[in-house]
């Protein structure tokens, strides 16, 4: 679904946008024609991996305020492909559980922070690992938390796993700080970085 | 119907010990947020300042945490969404781990202030007889709909 190049530059134009996305505004984002990026838009979103709604882009409404105008976010639901079929989501859940369990929470903190640092930008560093790393005023927040379906039953698990993680990752760069201050639906690490 | 909940923890020194000084620190702060966060109902004072850690049960070894909401998002938001995160994932620097359940959630009228002996009692539920829709957690949440249909 995504191996066209227009349609994964469209997919991800509409999921680091952080607002609903009209056609023209995506179309002229990846540059190509309007039809083309209303033909992709539409195959993502029957494919699930947008969601559709209809709005009135204008502020206008009432008669004369012409037809609503089709808009789309990054559809709510997860897809996980794997061939052959794997479960490590399952897998994951029974883990957590487990740790939780066994009252290991500090053990896979500490299996975390053991990860090599990896010495490029933050922001890189970040969007390879699926994070959707965004700036915002002297910090880097992140639209999307890789662990989402382990985080929403396990939240201080994963977080603070997530914590040391990132902490651990951005360990070679001594001008990012790392805390946790997440807002609903985004990731819970911030990442502040000094000028100097 | 609000929901109320209880969290119940044992720290790890007196709270006059320096090893309890940055919990203590954050209390005035941390109950402010709760205080205006949206969909915030109420929370248990003892009466000795804005918060409650002068309440123990079990002989004075464990504080509680007694709060009403207006619905699972609002007290979720707060928990785990606001900057109460960043003391949660430092728990372990001021309070032990507690191998049985150490949280409650259960449904109340609005207008009703849940005291200390009831929502031990709901603890005391979900502890032996696992989570049902009179004492659930978030992970095996009851939501009101299955109560009043």
């Amino acid at each position: 679904m995504l191996a066209d190049p227009v349609r994964r530059d469209l997919y991800e134009y509409v999921a680091d946008a952080g607002h609903e996305v009209g056609r023209a505004e995506a179309a002229d984002a990846v540059g190509v024609a309007r039809t083309l990026a209303a033909f992709h838009l539409d195959k993502l979103v029957d494919a699930g991996l947008l969601d559709v709604a209809h709005r009135r882009l204008t502020g206008r409404s009432g008669p004369g305020a012409g037809r609503p105008a089709k808009v789309y976010r990054v559809a709510a639901r997860e897809h996980l492909a794997s061939v052959p079929p794997r479960d490590y989501r399952g897998l994951a859940m029974l883990l957590a559980e487990a740790v939780e369990a066994a009252g290991a929470e500090e053990a896979l903190k500490a299996a975390a922070r053991r990860l090599p640092a990896d010495p490029r930008e933050p922001v890189v560093v970040l969007a390879e690992r699926g994070y959707r790393p965004y700036r915002d005023g002297g910090v880097i927040r992140c639209r999307n938390c890789p662990f989402h379906a382990l985080s929403a039953q396990f939240p201080v698990l994963v977080c603070a796993m997530n914590y040391e993680l990132i902490e651990a990752l951005l360990g070679g760069d001594a001008r990012a700080r790392v805390r946790l201050d997440p807002l609903p639906g985004e990731c819970c690490v911030v990442v502040e970085v000094s000028k100097n | 119907m609000h929901l109320a909940q209880l969290n119940v923890a044992r720290p790890r020194a007196s709270m006059d010990d320096p090893q309890m000084a940055n919990f203590k620190a954050a209390l005035d702060p941390v109950n402010l947020l709760a205080d205006a966060a949206p969909g915030f109902v109420w929370r248990l004072r003892d009466g000795f300042g804005g918060d409650a850690t002068t309440i123990r049960l079990a002989g004075g070894e464990i504080m509680v945490n007694l709060s009403v909401w207006d619905s699972r998002d609002a007290l979720w938001n707060f928990a785990y969404r606001s900057p109460h995160m960043e003391y949660l994932r430092r728990r372990r620097e001021w309070f032990h781990q507690l191998v049985e359940p150490y949280q409650v959630m259960w449904w109340v009228p609005v207008g009703h202030r849940p005291t200390v002996a009831e929502a031990e009692d709901r603890l005391k539920t979900v502890r032996s007889e696992g989570p049902g829709p009179a004492a659930f957690t978030f992970r095996n949440f009851y939501p009101m709909e299955i109560l009043t249909t």
